[in-house]
Protein backbone atom coordinates (compact mmCIF):
# COMPACT_ATOMS: atom_id res chain seq x y z
CA UNK A 1 0.00 0.00 0.00
CA UNK A 2 2.89 2.51 1.05
CA UNK A 3 4.10 1.60 -2.23
CA UNK A 4 1.32 2.78 -4.48
CA UNK A 5 0.92 6.22 -3.16
CA UNK A 6 4.56 6.20 -3.41
CA UNK A 7 4.45 4.93 -6.85
CA UNK A 8 1.26 7.38 -8.07
CA UNK A 9 3.15 10.39 -6.12
CA UNK A 10 6.62 9.61 -7.67
CA UNK A 11 5.31 8.89 -11.34
CA UNK A 12 2.92 12.03 -11.12
CA UNK A 13 5.81 14.70 -9.75
CA UNK A 14 8.05 12.98 -12.52
CA UNK A 15 5.55 13.74 -14.69
CA UNK A 16 4.87 17.10 -13.81
CA UNK A 17 8.78 17.89 -13.68
CA UNK A 18 9.39 16.74 -16.76
CA UNK A 19 6.02 18.77 -18.57
CA UNK A 20 7.19 22.01 -16.61
CA UNK A 21 11.09 21.70 -17.10
CA UNK A 22 10.10 21.22 -20.94
CA UNK A 23 7.64 24.01 -20.84
CA UNK A 24 10.10 26.43 -19.25
CA UNK A 25 12.64 25.44 -21.99
CA UNK A 26 10.65 26.09 -24.79
CA UNK A 27 8.72 29.50 -23.04
CA UNK A 28 12.83 30.47 -23.28
CA UNK A 29 13.50 29.03 -26.57
CA UNK A 30 10.10 30.10 -28.40
CA UNK A 31 9.44 33.42 -26.41
CA UNK A 32 7.71 36.03 -28.42
CA UNK A 33 7.41 39.48 -27.85
CA UNK A 34 3.96 40.86 -27.71
CA UNK A 35 2.26 44.08 -28.16
CA UNK A 36 1.49 45.46 -24.49
CA UNK A 37 -1.52 46.87 -25.46
CA UNK A 38 -2.66 43.79 -26.47
CA UNK A 39 -2.36 42.55 -22.78
CA UNK A 40 -3.83 45.69 -21.56
CA UNK A 41 -7.16 45.31 -24.00
CA UNK A 42 -7.30 41.62 -22.80
CA UNK A 43 -7.07 42.98 -18.71
CA UNK A 44 -9.84 45.50 -19.60
CA UNK A 45 -12.22 42.78 -21.38
CA UNK A 46 -14.87 40.48 -19.63
CA UNK A 47 -12.11 38.00 -19.73
CA UNK A 48 -16.15 35.61 -20.60
CA UNK A 49 -14.19 34.28 -23.80
CA UNK A 50 -17.59 33.89 -24.87
CA UNK A 51 -16.76 34.44 -28.22
CA UNK A 52 -20.51 36.99 -28.51
CA UNK A 53 -18.25 39.45 -30.43
CA UNK A 54 -17.36 36.74 -33.30
CA UNK A 55 -13.33 36.74 -32.52
CA UNK A 56 -12.15 33.64 -30.69
CA UNK A 57 -12.30 34.93 -27.12
CA UNK A 58 -11.37 37.87 -25.50
CA UNK A 59 -7.28 37.77 -26.79
CA UNK A 60 -8.90 37.78 -29.86
CA UNK A 61 -10.45 40.54 -29.94
CA UNK A 62 -7.69 42.09 -28.24
CA UNK A 63 -5.62 41.41 -30.90
CA UNK A 64 -8.22 42.50 -33.76
CA UNK A 65 -8.48 45.89 -32.05
CA UNK A 66 -5.03 46.84 -31.64
CA UNK A 67 -4.96 45.82 -35.15
CA UNK A 68 -7.84 48.18 -36.01
CA UNK A 69 -9.69 45.10 -37.49
CA UNK A 70 -12.61 45.91 -34.83
CA UNK A 71 -14.18 48.86 -33.27
CA UNK A 72 -13.18 49.45 -29.62
CA UNK A 73 -16.84 48.45 -28.34
CA UNK A 74 -17.17 45.18 -29.93
CA UNK A 75 -17.21 43.54 -26.95
CA UNK A 76 -21.37 43.35 -26.33
CA UNK A 77 -20.94 42.20 -23.22
CA UNK A 78 -18.43 45.08 -21.35
CA UNK A 79 -20.89 47.65 -22.81
CA UNK A 80 -19.74 51.28 -22.93
CA UNK A 81 -17.42 50.93 -19.48
CA UNK A 82 -15.61 48.38 -20.98
CA UNK A 83 -15.27 50.48 -24.68
CA UNK A 84 -14.48 53.53 -22.79
CA UNK A 85 -11.43 52.09 -20.94
CA UNK A 86 -10.62 49.98 -24.30
CA UNK A 87 -11.26 53.03 -26.13
CA UNK A 88 -8.23 54.74 -23.26
CA UNK A 89 -5.75 51.92 -23.95
CA UNK A 90 -5.78 53.03 -28.13
CA UNK A 91 -5.92 56.88 -27.36
CA UNK A 92 -9.02 57.14 -29.59
CA UNK A 93 -11.04 59.05 -27.68
CA UNK A 94 -7.82 61.35 -26.93
CA UNK A 95 -6.69 62.93 -30.35
CA UNK A 96 -9.71 64.81 -30.51
CA UNK A 97 -8.81 66.58 -33.46
CA UNK A 98 -8.95 63.96 -35.74
CA UNK A 99 -12.45 62.88 -34.03
CA UNK A 100 -15.20 61.75 -36.27
CA UNK A 101 -18.89 61.11 -35.48
CA UNK A 102 -21.89 60.09 -37.21
CA UNK A 103 -24.65 62.06 -38.27
CA UNK A 104 -28.11 61.67 -39.76
CA UNK A 105 -27.89 63.83 -43.04
CA UNK A 106 -31.87 64.27 -43.18
CA UNK A 107 -33.52 66.86 -42.28
CA UNK A 108 -36.95 65.41 -43.12
CA UNK A 109 -38.89 66.07 -40.04
CA UNK A 110 -42.92 65.23 -40.34
CA UNK A 111 -43.09 68.91 -41.06
CA UNK A 112 -40.76 68.94 -43.78
CA UNK A 113 -40.96 65.47 -45.41
CA UNK A 114 -44.24 64.28 -47.01
CA UNK A 115 -45.36 61.18 -46.61
CA UNK A 116 -46.48 58.94 -49.50
CA UNK A 117 -48.48 55.70 -47.20
CA UNK A 118 -49.24 54.91 -43.88
CA UNK A 119 -46.76 51.99 -42.00
CA UNK A 120 -48.47 49.32 -39.79
CA UNK A 121 -45.90 46.79 -39.81
CA UNK A 122 -43.02 45.61 -37.51
CA UNK A 123 -41.37 49.05 -36.24
CA UNK A 124 -37.81 48.55 -37.39
CA UNK A 125 -36.53 51.15 -40.83
CA UNK A 126 -35.22 47.83 -42.42
CA UNK A 127 -38.13 46.12 -42.35
CA UNK A 128 -40.43 49.40 -43.14
CA UNK A 129 -37.81 49.82 -46.32
CA UNK A 130 -38.69 46.24 -47.82
CA UNK A 131 -42.05 48.04 -48.16
CA UNK A 132 -41.58 49.79 -51.40
CA UNK A 133 -39.17 51.57 -49.72
CA UNK A 134 -40.91 53.06 -46.43
CA UNK A 135 -43.69 55.14 -45.84
CA UNK A 136 -41.85 58.68 -46.97
CA UNK A 137 -42.61 59.95 -50.29
CA UNK A 138 -38.60 60.89 -50.41
CA UNK A 139 -37.39 57.09 -50.75
CA UNK A 140 -33.61 58.48 -49.93
CA UNK A 141 -34.54 60.11 -46.23
CA UNK A 142 -35.06 58.86 -42.70
CA UNK A 143 -37.29 56.54 -41.93
CA UNK A 144 -37.24 57.27 -38.05
CA UNK A 145 -37.95 53.81 -36.90
CA UNK A 146 -35.50 54.06 -34.58
CA UNK A 147 -33.06 50.98 -35.72
CA UNK A 148 -30.04 52.94 -35.48
CA UNK A 149 -31.36 54.03 -32.10
CA UNK A 150 -31.33 50.21 -30.85
CA UNK A 151 -28.45 49.18 -32.08
CA UNK A 152 -26.35 52.30 -30.54
CA UNK A 153 -24.96 50.77 -27.56
CA UNK A 154 -23.89 54.26 -25.98
CA UNK A 155 -27.32 55.66 -26.35
CA UNK A 156 -26.46 58.21 -28.56
CA UNK A 157 -29.47 58.33 -30.87
CA UNK A 158 -32.53 59.21 -30.26
CA UNK A 159 -35.67 60.15 -32.75
CA UNK A 160 -37.42 63.85 -32.56
CA UNK A 161 -39.78 64.64 -35.13
CA UNK A 162 -39.55 61.69 -36.96
CA UNK A 163 -36.22 61.24 -37.93
CA UNK A 164 -32.57 60.51 -35.73
CA UNK A 165 -30.68 63.04 -34.25
CA UNK A 166 -27.04 61.63 -33.24
CA UNK A 167 -25.24 63.21 -30.06
CA UNK A 168 -22.23 63.82 -31.28
CA UNK A 169 -20.96 64.04 -27.49
CA UNK A 170 -22.19 60.34 -26.96
CA UNK A 171 -21.15 58.93 -29.94
CA UNK A 172 -17.92 57.27 -30.07
CA UNK A 173 -17.77 56.41 -34.01
CA UNK A 174 -18.03 52.71 -33.99
CA UNK A 175 -20.51 52.70 -37.26
CA UNK A 176 -22.97 50.24 -35.91
CA UNK A 177 -25.50 52.77 -36.93
CA UNK A 178 -23.91 53.21 -40.80
CA UNK A 179 -24.35 50.10 -40.72
CA UNK A 180 -27.91 49.06 -39.83
CA UNK A 181 -29.26 51.78 -41.83
CA UNK A 182 -31.19 50.46 -44.46
CA UNK A 183 -31.27 53.79 -46.14
CA UNK A 184 -27.96 54.84 -46.02
CA UNK A 185 -28.87 58.41 -44.51
CA UNK A 186 -26.30 58.34 -41.69
CA UNK A 187 -22.75 60.06 -43.16
CA UNK A 188 -19.21 60.26 -41.07
CA UNK A 189 -18.05 63.86 -40.80
CA UNK A 190 -15.50 65.71 -38.19
CA UNK A 191 -16.56 66.22 -35.18
CA UNK A 192 -15.87 69.70 -35.29
CA UNK A 193 -17.81 70.28 -38.59
CA UNK A 194 -20.96 72.61 -38.50
CA UNK A 195 -21.63 72.84 -42.30
CA UNK A 196 -22.91 69.52 -43.39
CA UNK A 197 -25.74 69.09 -46.18
CA UNK A 198 -28.11 67.48 -44.57
CA UNK A 199 -29.96 65.59 -47.55
CA UNK A 200 -29.07 62.21 -49.12
CA UNK A 201 -31.47 63.13 -51.75
CA UNK A 202 -30.03 61.82 -55.51
CA UNK A 203 -33.19 62.63 -57.16
CA UNK A 204 -33.93 65.54 -59.46
CA UNK A 205 -34.28 69.14 -58.12
CA UNK A 206 -38.23 69.24 -59.03
CA UNK A 207 -38.89 65.97 -57.47
CA UNK A 208 -37.01 66.67 -54.43
CA UNK A 209 -39.07 70.05 -53.88
CA UNK A 210 -42.42 67.69 -54.14
CA UNK A 211 -41.35 65.59 -51.60
CA UNK A 212 -39.64 67.98 -49.39
CA UNK A 213 -39.04 71.10 -47.82
CA UNK A 214 -35.82 71.07 -47.07
CA UNK A 215 -34.25 68.93 -49.16
CA UNK A 216 -31.20 69.54 -51.73
CA UNK A 217 -32.56 70.43 -55.08
CA UNK A 218 -29.82 70.54 -57.27
CA UNK A 219 -29.39 74.30 -57.68
CA UNK A 220 -25.64 74.46 -57.18
CA UNK A 221 -25.93 77.76 -55.55
CA UNK A 222 -23.65 76.73 -52.88
CA UNK A 223 -21.10 75.37 -55.38
CA UNK A 224 -20.66 78.62 -56.60
CA UNK A 225 -20.95 80.97 -53.87
CA UNK A 226 -18.53 78.50 -51.90
CA UNK A 227 -14.66 80.26 -51.83
CA UNK A 228 -13.21 77.79 -51.27
CA UNK A 229 -14.52 75.10 -54.27
CA UNK A 230 -14.95 72.80 -51.02
CA UNK A 231 -18.25 71.88 -52.73
CA UNK A 232 -18.44 69.36 -55.09
CA UNK A 233 -21.78 68.39 -57.26
CA UNK A 234 -22.69 64.68 -58.54
CA UNK A 235 -25.85 62.23 -58.37
CA UNK A 236 -27.96 65.54 -57.76
CA UNK A 237 -26.50 66.53 -54.65
CA UNK A 238 -24.27 68.86 -53.31
CA UNK A 239 -21.13 67.25 -50.80
CA UNK A 240 -18.71 69.36 -48.93
CA UNK A 241 -15.09 68.32 -49.28
CA UNK A 242 -14.82 68.28 -45.39
CA UNK A 243 -10.72 69.01 -45.96
CA UNK A 244 -11.28 71.92 -47.80
CA UNK A 245 -14.29 73.82 -46.01
CA UNK A 246 -13.23 76.12 -43.48
CA UNK A 247 -17.00 76.34 -42.37
CA UNK A 248 -17.44 80.19 -43.86
CA UNK A 249 -20.93 79.60 -43.87
CA UNK A 250 -21.78 81.34 -47.32
CA UNK A 251 -23.72 78.19 -48.44
CA UNK A 252 -25.70 77.72 -45.27
CA UNK A 253 -27.02 81.51 -46.06
CA UNK A 254 -27.27 81.12 -49.62
CA UNK A 255 -29.09 77.53 -49.43
CA UNK A 256 -32.74 78.53 -50.40
CA UNK A 257 -34.24 75.34 -48.99
CA UNK A 258 -32.08 75.88 -45.81
CA UNK A 259 -30.65 71.75 -46.60
CA UNK A 260 -27.49 72.94 -45.06
CA UNK A 261 -26.79 73.19 -41.62
CA UNK A 262 -24.72 75.47 -39.48
CA UNK A 263 -25.93 78.19 -37.25
CA UNK A 264 -25.05 81.71 -38.82
CA UNK A 265 -25.43 83.32 -35.44
CA UNK A 266 -22.43 81.55 -34.49
CA UNK A 267 -20.19 82.41 -36.59
CA UNK A 268 -16.79 83.69 -35.64
CA UNK A 269 -15.00 87.10 -36.85
CA UNK A 270 -11.51 87.55 -37.48
CA UNK A 271 -10.06 90.56 -35.53
CA UNK A 272 -6.65 92.09 -36.64
CA UNK A 273 -4.51 93.10 -33.42
CA UNK A 274 -2.97 96.33 -34.28
CA UNK A 275 0.18 96.38 -31.88
CA UNK A 276 1.51 93.44 -34.10
CA UNK A 277 -0.12 94.27 -37.64
CA UNK A 278 2.96 95.39 -40.06
CA UNK A 279 0.36 95.97 -42.45
CA UNK A 280 1.65 94.12 -45.03
CA UNK A 281 -1.64 93.73 -47.06
CA UNK A 282 -1.06 90.12 -47.31
CA UNK A 283 -4.28 89.32 -45.32
CA UNK A 284 -6.33 91.72 -47.59
CA UNK A 285 -5.31 90.08 -50.82
CA UNK A 286 -6.55 86.82 -49.30
CA UNK A 287 -9.83 87.50 -48.20
CA UNK A 288 -11.98 86.04 -50.31
CA UNK A 289 -15.04 88.12 -49.25
CA UNK A 290 -12.64 91.82 -49.00
CA UNK A 291 -13.36 91.89 -45.28
CA UNK A 292 -10.22 93.63 -44.88
CA UNK A 293 -9.52 97.01 -45.42
CA UNK A 294 -6.49 99.04 -45.00
CA UNK A 295 -3.08 100.67 -47.09
CA UNK A 296 0.14 99.42 -47.26
CA UNK A 297 2.39 99.62 -44.18
CA UNK A 298 -0.51 100.77 -42.15
CA UNK A 299 -2.80 98.94 -39.66
CA UNK A 300 -5.33 96.86 -41.07
CA UNK A 301 -9.02 96.16 -39.69
CA UNK A 302 -11.62 93.95 -40.44
CA UNK A 303 -14.76 94.72 -41.20
CA UNK A 304 -16.84 93.10 -39.27
CA UNK A 305 -20.18 92.43 -41.20
CA UNK A 306 -18.60 91.30 -44.17
CA UNK A 307 -16.34 88.84 -42.45
CA UNK A 308 -17.59 85.49 -42.65
CA UNK A 309 -15.11 83.67 -40.23
CA UNK A 310 -13.18 81.55 -42.83
CA UNK A 311 -9.87 81.52 -41.12
CA UNK A 312 -7.63 82.12 -44.34
CA UNK A 313 -6.38 85.68 -43.30
CA UNK A 314 -5.56 84.31 -39.84
CA UNK A 315 -3.53 81.45 -41.75
CA UNK A 316 -1.88 83.68 -44.06
CA UNK A 317 -0.37 86.73 -41.79
CA UNK A 318 3.04 86.29 -41.00
CA UNK A 319 2.88 88.11 -37.88
CA UNK A 320 0.20 86.44 -36.36
CA UNK A 321 -1.97 89.17 -35.79
CA UNK A 322 -5.28 87.82 -36.14
CA UNK A 323 -6.91 86.20 -34.44
CA UNK A 324 -10.93 84.91 -34.26
CA UNK A 325 -12.73 86.27 -31.77
CA UNK B 1 -6.59 -1.92 -43.16
CA UNK B 2 -10.61 -2.84 -43.17
CA UNK B 3 -10.72 -2.10 -39.21
CA UNK B 4 -9.03 1.47 -39.40
CA UNK B 5 -11.31 2.65 -42.33
CA UNK B 6 -14.31 1.36 -39.92
CA UNK B 7 -12.91 3.03 -36.88
CA UNK B 8 -12.61 6.25 -38.73
CA UNK B 9 -16.22 5.88 -40.08
CA UNK B 10 -17.33 4.93 -36.37
CA UNK B 11 -15.56 7.74 -35.18
CA UNK B 12 -16.21 10.62 -37.34
CA UNK B 13 -20.10 9.84 -38.48
CA UNK B 14 -21.64 6.87 -36.25
CA UNK B 15 -19.95 7.82 -33.00
CA UNK B 16 -19.45 11.47 -33.47
CA UNK B 17 -18.04 13.24 -30.45
CA UNK B 18 -20.47 15.95 -30.57
CA UNK B 19 -23.06 14.92 -31.88
CA UNK B 20 -23.53 11.66 -30.59
CA UNK B 21 -21.13 11.35 -27.40
CA UNK B 22 -21.82 15.10 -26.44
CA UNK B 23 -18.40 15.69 -25.53
CA UNK B 24 -16.56 19.02 -26.45
CA UNK B 25 -20.08 21.12 -26.10
CA UNK B 26 -18.40 23.99 -24.92
CA UNK B 27 -16.26 25.18 -28.23
CA UNK B 28 -18.92 23.79 -30.18
CA UNK B 29 -21.27 26.47 -28.79
CA UNK B 30 -19.12 29.32 -27.90
CA UNK B 31 -16.62 29.34 -31.36
CA UNK B 32 -19.51 28.35 -34.07
CA UNK B 33 -20.65 31.86 -34.50
CA UNK B 34 -18.27 32.06 -38.24
CA UNK B 35 -17.49 29.32 -40.23
CA UNK B 36 -13.99 30.72 -40.45
CA UNK B 37 -13.30 30.10 -36.84
CA UNK B 38 -15.14 26.87 -36.57
CA UNK B 39 -12.52 25.72 -39.27
CA UNK B 40 -9.74 26.76 -36.95
CA UNK B 41 -10.83 25.43 -33.86
CA UNK B 42 -11.13 22.24 -35.78
CA UNK B 43 -7.80 22.38 -37.04
CA UNK B 44 -6.25 22.97 -33.73
CA UNK B 45 -8.60 20.10 -32.03
CA UNK B 46 -7.42 17.78 -35.04
CA UNK B 47 -3.56 18.54 -33.99
CA UNK B 48 -3.66 18.15 -30.26
CA UNK B 49 -6.03 15.50 -30.38
CA UNK B 50 -3.74 13.32 -32.57
CA UNK B 51 -0.68 14.12 -30.56
CA UNK B 52 -2.51 13.41 -26.98
CA UNK B 53 -3.82 10.06 -28.27
CA UNK B 54 -0.08 9.10 -29.28
CA UNK B 55 1.24 10.12 -26.17
CA UNK B 56 -1.80 9.37 -23.61
CA UNK B 57 -1.24 5.74 -24.64
CA UNK B 58 2.62 5.50 -23.87
CA UNK B 59 1.50 7.29 -20.20
CA UNK B 60 -1.04 4.58 -19.65
CA UNK B 61 1.75 2.17 -20.60
CA UNK B 62 4.18 3.63 -17.57
CA UNK B 63 0.97 3.72 -15.42
CA UNK B 64 -0.26 0.26 -15.80
CA UNK B 65 3.84 -1.06 -15.42
CA UNK B 66 3.65 0.70 -11.93
CA UNK B 67 -0.04 -0.40 -11.15
CA UNK B 68 -1.37 2.77 -10.96
CA UNK B 69 -3.75 2.78 -13.59
CA UNK B 70 -6.29 4.53 -11.24
CA UNK B 71 -4.05 7.69 -12.20
CA UNK B 72 -5.46 8.24 -15.77
CA UNK B 73 -7.42 11.06 -15.73
CA UNK B 74 -5.32 13.12 -13.68
CA UNK B 75 -2.17 11.98 -15.39
CA UNK B 76 -4.09 12.34 -18.73
CA UNK B 77 -5.36 16.07 -18.27
CA UNK B 78 -1.35 17.01 -16.89
CA UNK B 79 -0.23 15.65 -20.58
CA UNK B 80 -2.94 17.29 -22.45
CA UNK B 81 -2.55 20.63 -20.34
CA UNK B 82 1.48 20.58 -21.57
CA UNK B 83 0.68 19.50 -25.28
CA UNK B 84 -1.50 22.65 -25.30
CA UNK B 85 0.85 24.85 -23.31
CA UNK B 86 3.67 23.46 -26.16
CA UNK B 87 1.99 23.11 -29.09
CA UNK B 88 1.20 27.08 -28.21
CA UNK B 89 4.53 28.05 -28.00
CA UNK B 90 6.04 26.25 -30.98
CA UNK B 91 3.18 27.57 -33.42
CA UNK B 92 3.72 31.12 -31.83
CA UNK B 93 7.39 31.15 -32.52
CA UNK B 94 7.55 28.95 -35.80
CA UNK B 95 4.26 30.35 -37.74
CA UNK B 96 3.02 33.78 -36.22
CA UNK B 97 0.32 33.57 -39.41
CA UNK B 98 -1.32 30.45 -38.06
CA UNK B 99 -0.94 31.28 -34.23
CA UNK B 100 -3.05 34.44 -35.20
CA UNK B 101 -5.50 32.07 -37.07
CA UNK B 102 -6.10 30.20 -34.02
CA UNK B 103 -5.85 32.89 -31.38
CA UNK B 104 -7.29 31.32 -27.94
CA UNK B 105 -8.64 28.09 -29.20
CA UNK B 106 -4.95 26.88 -28.89
CA UNK B 107 -5.79 27.70 -24.92
CA UNK B 108 -9.24 26.62 -25.39
CA UNK B 109 -8.25 23.29 -25.81
CA UNK B 110 -6.98 22.20 -22.83
CA UNK B 111 -10.46 22.47 -21.02
CA UNK B 112 -12.11 20.39 -23.76
CA UNK B 113 -13.55 16.98 -22.68
CA UNK B 114 -13.01 15.51 -26.15
CA UNK B 115 -9.64 15.43 -26.05
CA UNK B 116 -9.63 13.58 -22.31
CA UNK B 117 -12.33 11.85 -23.99
CA UNK B 118 -10.91 10.38 -27.03
CA UNK B 119 -7.70 9.65 -24.90
CA UNK B 120 -9.53 7.53 -22.33
CA UNK B 121 -11.75 5.53 -24.93
CA UNK B 122 -8.21 4.67 -26.54
CA UNK B 123 -7.87 2.87 -23.47
CA UNK B 124 -11.32 1.15 -22.54
CA UNK B 125 -11.27 -0.16 -26.00
CA UNK B 126 -8.04 -1.90 -26.23
CA UNK B 127 -6.69 -0.12 -29.18
CA UNK B 128 -2.78 -0.58 -30.37
CA UNK B 129 -1.14 2.54 -31.09
CA UNK B 130 -2.11 2.58 -34.75
CA UNK B 131 -5.45 2.47 -34.01
CA UNK B 132 -5.19 4.35 -31.65
CA UNK B 133 -3.51 7.27 -33.89
CA UNK B 134 -6.40 6.83 -36.45
CA UNK B 135 -9.12 6.75 -33.77
CA UNK B 136 -8.16 10.31 -32.43
CA UNK B 137 -7.63 11.82 -35.70
CA UNK B 138 -10.90 10.81 -36.80
CA UNK B 139 -12.80 11.97 -33.59
CA UNK B 140 -11.17 15.57 -34.55
CA UNK B 141 -12.16 14.95 -37.46
CA UNK B 142 -15.58 14.47 -36.54
CA UNK B 143 -15.41 17.45 -34.27
CA UNK B 144 -14.68 19.28 -36.87
CA UNK B 145 -17.28 18.42 -39.57
CA UNK B 146 -20.16 19.14 -36.54
CA UNK B 147 -18.19 22.35 -35.60
CA UNK B 148 -18.35 24.20 -39.18
CA UNK B 149 -21.62 22.56 -40.22
CA UNK B 150 -22.86 24.08 -36.90
CA UNK B 151 -21.32 27.48 -37.64
CA UNK B 152 -22.22 27.66 -41.28
CA UNK B 153 -26.27 27.52 -40.11
CA UNK B 154 -25.42 29.41 -37.87
CA UNK B 155 -24.07 31.77 -40.10
CA UNK B 156 -27.44 31.63 -42.21
CA UNK B 157 -29.74 32.06 -38.62
CA UNK B 158 -28.14 35.29 -37.81
CA UNK B 159 -30.17 36.62 -41.22
CA UNK B 160 -33.31 34.64 -40.66
CA UNK B 161 -36.35 36.00 -39.63
CA UNK B 162 -36.60 34.43 -35.65
CA UNK B 163 -39.33 34.91 -33.23
CA UNK B 164 -37.60 37.23 -30.63
CA UNK B 165 -38.19 34.78 -28.10
CA UNK B 166 -35.50 32.33 -29.48
CA UNK B 167 -32.97 34.54 -30.83
CA UNK B 168 -29.49 33.89 -30.40
CA UNK B 169 -28.46 30.64 -28.10
CA UNK B 170 -32.01 29.34 -27.82
CA UNK B 171 -32.21 28.60 -31.35
CA UNK B 172 -28.51 27.49 -31.80
CA UNK B 173 -29.16 25.05 -29.04
CA UNK B 174 -32.39 23.90 -30.49
CA UNK B 175 -30.51 23.00 -33.86
CA UNK B 176 -27.51 21.97 -32.12
CA UNK B 177 -30.58 19.18 -31.30
CA UNK B 178 -31.67 19.18 -34.39
CA UNK B 179 -28.48 18.02 -36.09
CA UNK B 180 -27.75 16.05 -33.52
CA UNK B 181 -30.68 13.52 -34.18
CA UNK B 182 -29.63 13.93 -38.24
CA UNK B 183 -26.59 12.47 -36.58
CA UNK B 184 -28.68 9.53 -35.74
CA UNK B 185 -29.53 8.62 -38.72
CA UNK B 186 -25.67 6.80 -39.14
CA UNK B 187 -26.40 4.25 -36.17
CA UNK B 188 -26.19 1.55 -37.20
CA UNK B 189 -23.38 1.49 -40.19
CA UNK B 190 -21.01 0.38 -37.43
CA UNK B 191 -21.45 -1.95 -35.10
Amino acid sequence: MPNLILNSVASLSAMGLLFGAGLAYASQKFAVEVDPRVEAINEALPGANCGGCGFPGCGGLANAIVNGEAAINACPVGGASVAEKIGEIMGLSADAGEKKVAKVICKGTCNNAKEKSEYYGIKDCRAAAMVSGGSKSCQYGCLGMGTCVNVCQFGAITIKDGIAHIDKDKCVACGKCLEVCPKAVIAWAPYDQEVIIECNSKEFGKDVKTKCAVGCIGCQICVKACPFNAIEFENNLAKIDYSKCTQCMVCVEKCPTKAISGEINNRKKAVVEEESCVGCTICKKNCPVEAIEGELKEKHTVIEDKCIGCGVCIKKCPKKAIKFK
Amino acid sequence: MKEIFIILLSSILVNNFVMSRFLGICPFLGVSKKVETAVGMGMAVTFVMTLASIITYFVQKILVALGIDFMQTIAFILVIAALVQFVEMVIQKTSPTLYQALGVYLPLITTNCAVLGVAILNIQSNYNLIQTIFNGFGAAVGFTLSIVLFAGIRERLEIADIPELFKGFPIALITASLMAIAFLGFTGLVK
